[in-house]
Parts: structure tokens; C-alpha cells; sequence
């Protein structure tokens, strides 16, 4: 995916959000994200690759693909057995996946995290185990 | 304070009034997202009466010193109202003397105590300590670290499919090598109660020991250690609409005896030299340091509160409400509730085909309705009931009927969005 379906895949969500009026919309969206998640092959969901400090788990791993102009892409592929946290990785997909290491490690997760409002509208454990997540993407792109 | 309201007190003819109860409850007015709290999670800390508030805050304001140290009035008021807490724990526990009720922090820290102090120090290699494969992890790690530190071996007392003590099961592991059985008395996740006396007859005609994790089962029915005839019998303060921070351990006096101490510290001695020290009896052996003074003070009115209304009549009314809360989940298609004993206490724990417990508890959440979800501190029962993680409801004095229909309602649009 290039950068422009990117931006405007982005900004499609924020728009999304900002129509949603209560909390119940807001989670049956993310729960809706969370169910056009590309599958995750089960060989993939080991020890190594669970993201520790989620309130259900959480598996996620990185492949790196080289463009035309030979600089490293980060695709991330992830998946969870709760669908609240399998749509919360769908949208932190959308921020990361595809773009180059440099790229992500610029990536400003909890102002975009706010500018959706999930900030306000997730417990305290479940935010920390999006920053688990957001942890764990950084890492890859380290 | 004398402006506040008497707490609901019952006489024996009156009916449980819930709306009374709940009415000392202070907390249960707050509103989360916009909705009322509709609280079901009392089974992991239940929430404080203002008879339990103001007996703390009164101690702090008009009652308050070191214990045990003073010569002076005001430590001899602090001494006798923590001793009189003590003694109101025994008489909750039926247990014969004061000297067998050791205050603790807590549950865990009452099962740790007798796995260090008698397990630890009594077992031999090749010894047997038979652990109910539901206890909750307090009472199977505790035992784990006593084992790895004498030789002797963990084996787990199965459950049945519903969830009930498999008491066959269990006499055919009783053998001479078994010298401890430690056994809750009701199941922080199934909710069975555990036929305790008759597990503790037979562990006792082999010449074992027997602990009992009453941490539950002593919020929700009436416990006399001696009718039982147990050996140690923990409970904890904050689960009993008690403070945090407090607990006790009933121990059989002469085990108390031949136990060495826990931890080292002021108040646990009779002599010190740098040669050799010497140990105070029991409780105070066990009881190093400063204790947690108005912690066991708010632990008693807690018990003088329950005791007030009737514990067999919360029982009954918990299990109203419990009743009420299974039909109505069994109505919803795909929800199985794991923990069917027969008589059990006033707990459900569930699973729904394709919905994840964190998912269900989020969306309750969202509701006002606060559940738990997740292993509940016992792996090994999720694993015997084929389960990864559980939603679990929990039902107190203060729980209602429409609180229950709250619950499923809840749970059913849950179920919408999610499937």
C-alpha cells in the first residue's frame, strides 16, 4: 500500500469516529475492524511472538519487504482471541503496517490514539495493552 | 457521626431488606460511564458498610496508639480494642480459645503462615500434601514452596465436570504418605461449597492435617472450626466487607505450639540476646511487628455487621439472587456456565461461544456493570474445565434481583456486537 491510500485510509478512520455518537457504536465499530483483520497463521502464535501485558493474548510479527528504491518496509502482521483487541490491532495496523522503520519509529501513537478518542474510552489495563502493542511495533522497527 | 442512620439491623422474624443494606453502603451510589454501578465482583473484594468506616476513622480519631507497649491509658485502649477484635473473630470462627486466631495481612498471608510454619517445618521427603485441583493460587503455590523445601510432593484432588469435591477420588489418594490436605471452602470460581467436615474426618483417620482456604466460604455461611474439625482455617478482611490489609489464621492451639515463628520481629519474642532469643506463645509468635491495628478493629465491625443481619439470612438471599442470575443466563444461547454443584454459593463463572471474557466484561463495563474476567488465580482449574479464561459474576448482601437482570441484559447486547 503507498503512503497516499495510507493518509487517506487514516483520516477515512478519524472521520469514522468522529460520526460514531456513543460508546456502543464506538465498540461495535472496532469490534467490525476487528472482524476484517486478515487471519494470522496459527503456526505463528507462539511463546515468542506474544505481546505480554494484554488483557487477553496477543500475538504479533514483523516482515520486512524492500521496495523499488530498496529501502525496508515493515509489514506487521497480528491477531488476538478477544475481538475488542483483535479490532484495536486493525487500527494500529492501519498506523504501522507498510511503512519503513524510519517511518514508524516518527509515528506519534498516542496523539493519533487520542485524535480518535480512544484514550478516554478504554480502561486503563486495555491501554496498557495497546502500548504493549505499541511497544512491541517499535521494537520491530528498531 | 451521631447524625448518621442506625445500620440495618435485623431481628430474627424480619425479612432481609436489601434496599436497607444497601443503603450503608456508600459506594454503591456512584455512577460509571453515566450508569449506575451495578457492583458483581464482590468475590474478589467486596464493598465497606459505614458501620466499618466509622469504626476505623473513629479509632484513628479517639483511640489510637502502638499496642501491646504502652503503660500509658491510651495504648491500654488500643490494646484492648484490638484484643477484642481478636476475640470476635473467634467467636465467628467457633474456634475454643483466642490464642488460636493469629492476625494476618491477609488469606494469602494465613495459607503462606501455616505452609511455612507447620507444612515447612513438619514434612519429611517423599511426604504428601493433596491440594484440591480448584484451589485458588494462595493455596497451591504456598504448598509448592513448602514441598520444594522439604522433598515432600503436591498432588491434585480432582473436581468433578459440575465442579463438586470427587470425594471417591480423594480417599483413594489417602495413603500413609499424605500428611496435609489443604481444600477451600467454597471455590472462588465454581462457587461449590466442599464437604468440609467430611473431608477433614477422613484426613484425620489417617492421621493428616487439614487447612481450609476460607477466604469465601466464611462470607457466605456460618463456620464453627470445631464442628468442622479442622486444623487451620484462613479468612481474609477485605472479602467480608472488611478493610484490606487484614486477615486471620485459625490454628489448633497445640500445632500453634510446636510451630516456630514466621517472621522476625518486635512483639513475637519472650527474650532477646545476641546469643539466642526466645519466642512469645501463640498469637503473638506469629505476629512480628506492629500490627495492623485498625485494620483488625474494621475487621471486627465488619463481622459484628454481618453478624447483626444474619449470615443465614444473606446466604439466603445471595442465593435468590444467584437463582434469578442462572435462569437467566442459561436463557442466552451458547453461554455455559462452568460450576454446577449442587448448593452452591453465590458465585457464576461463564463462557459464550465466540465472545471472549475480557470482551463481555469491557462491554458490561461500558454498562455500569463490573465483572471479572480472565483465570481468577486458578490456571489449573481452567485447565480441568477446558476453559482458557472465565467471565465471573459474584453475588453479596448487597446484590439485587434487578442487578441480576442487569447482568443479562448486559450480556446479551454484548453478544449482538460481538457475534
Amino acid at each position: 500500500m503507498d503512503v497516499t491510500t495510507k493518509e487517506a485510509e487514516l483520516s477515512d478512520l478519524k472521520e469514522t469516529f468522529g460520526f460514531l455518537e456513543d460508546w456502543e457504536e464506538r465498540y461495535a465499530y472496532i469490534i467490525d475492524l476487528g472482524k476484517q483483520l486478515p487471519p494470522m497463521a496459527e503456526a505463528l502464535k507462539t511463546e515468542a511472538t506474544k505481546v505480554r501485558g494484554c488483557t487477553s493474548q496477543v500475538w504479533m510479527v514483523g516482515h520486512e519487504r524492500l521496495d523499488d528504491a530498496g529501502r525496508a518496509h515493515l509489514e506487521i502482521v497480528a491477531d488476538s482471541d478477544a475481538h475488542i483487541v483483535r479490532g484495536l490491532i486493525a487500527i494500529l495496523l492501519m498506523l504501522y503496517s507498510g511503512r519503513t522503520k524510519e517511518e514508524i519509529r516518527e509515528i506519534d501513537a498516542e496523539g493519533f490514539l487520542s485524535e480518535l478518542g480512544l484514550d478516554r474510552h478504554l480502561s486503563p489495563s486495555r491501554r496498557n495493552g495497546l502500548f504493549s502493542m505499541v511497544e512491541r511495533i517499535r521494537a520491530l522497527a528498531a | 457521626m451521631n447524625v448518621t442512620p442506625a445500620p440495618a439491623t435485623l431481628l430474627p422474624n424480619e425479612a432481609f431488606d436489601v434496599d436497607a443494606v444497601r443503603k450503608d453502603f456508600p459506594i454503591l451510589a456512584t455512577r460509571v460511564h453515566g450508569k449506575p454501578l451495578v457492583f458483581l465482583d464482590s468475590a474478589a473484594s467486596a464493598q465497606k458498610p459505614v458501620a466499618v468506616l466509622e469504626a476505623m476513622d473513629g479509632m484513628y480519631r479517639t483511640a489510637y496508639a502502638n499496642v501491646h507497649r504502652g503503660v500509658y491509658t491510651l495504648s491500654d485502649v488500643a490494646t484492648s480494642r484490638y484484643e477484642a477484635a481478636r476475640e470476635t473473630v473467634r467467636r465467628f470462627l467457633g474456634a475454643a480459645d483466642v490464642s488460636e486466631i493469629v492476625f494476618t495481612s491477609g488469606g494469602t498471608d494465613s495459607l503462606n503462615l501455616a505452609a511455612r510454619c507447620w507444612a515447612q517445618a513438619f514434612l519429611k521427603p517423599g511426604d504428601e500434601i493433596l491440594v484440591c485441583e480448584s484451589e485458588h493460587h494462595s493455596n497451591i503455590v504456598p504448598w509448592q514452596l513448602a514441598a520444594a523445601a522439604t522433598g515432600a510432593v503436591v498432588k491434585p484432588i480432582p473436581v468433578t465436570d459440575e465442579g463438586a469435591f470427587d470425594f471417591s477420588a480423594f480417599a483413594a489418594m489417602l495413603g500413609p504418605k499424605v500428611k496435609l490436605v489443604a481444600v477451600a471452602h467454597m471455590s472462588n470460581v465454581l462457587g461449590s461449597i466442599m464437604p468440609i467436615k467430611e473431608i477433614a474426618a477422613a484426613t484425620h483417620a489417617i492421621g493428616a492435617k487439614i487447612v481450609v482456604d476460607g477466604c469465601q466460604g466464611a462470607v457466605h455461611q456460618k463456620v464453627d472450626v470445631r464442628d468442622l474439625d479442622v486444623d487451620f482455617y484462613a479468612i481474609t478482611g477485605h472479602k467480608i466487607y472488611g478493610p484490606t490489609g487484614i486477615g486471620a489464621l485459625y490454628g489448633r492451639r497445640e500445632l500453634l505450639d510446636m510451630m516456630p515463628p514466621y517472621k522476625g520481629g518486635g512483639d513475637m519474642i519472650e527474650t532477646v540476646s545476641f546469643e539466642r532469643s526466645t519466642w512469645a506463645e501463640p498469637p503473638a509468635r506469629f505476629e512480628a511487628g506492629t500490627p495492623m491495628i485498625v485494620e483488625a478493629i474494621g475487621l471486627a465491625a465488619a463481622i459484628d455487621y454481618v453478624e447483626s443481619l444474619g449470615i443465614e439470612r444473606i446466604h439466603a438471599h445471595e442465593t435468590d439472587v444467584l437463582d434469578h442470575a442462572t435462569a437467566l443466563l442459561n436463557a442466552i444461547p451458547g453461554l455455559r456456565i462452568i460450576g454446577t454443584a449442587p448448593g452452591k454459593g453465590g458465585v457464576i463463572s461463564f463462557t459464550v461461544d465466540g465472545a471472549h471474557p475480557s470482551d463481555i466484561a469491557t462491554l458490561l463495563d461500558q454498562r455500569g456493570v463490573a465483572v471479572r474476567a480472565g483465570h481468577h488465580c486458578a490456571q489449573p482449574l481452567m485447565v480441568r474445565m477446558g476453559v482458557s479464561a472465565t467471565t465471573r459474576a459474584s453475588f453479596a448482601m448487597y446484590s439485587t434481583r434487578a442487578e441480576a437482570e442487569a447482568l443479562a441484559q448486559g450480556v446479551e447486547r454484548a453478544l449482538a456486537l460481538l457475534r
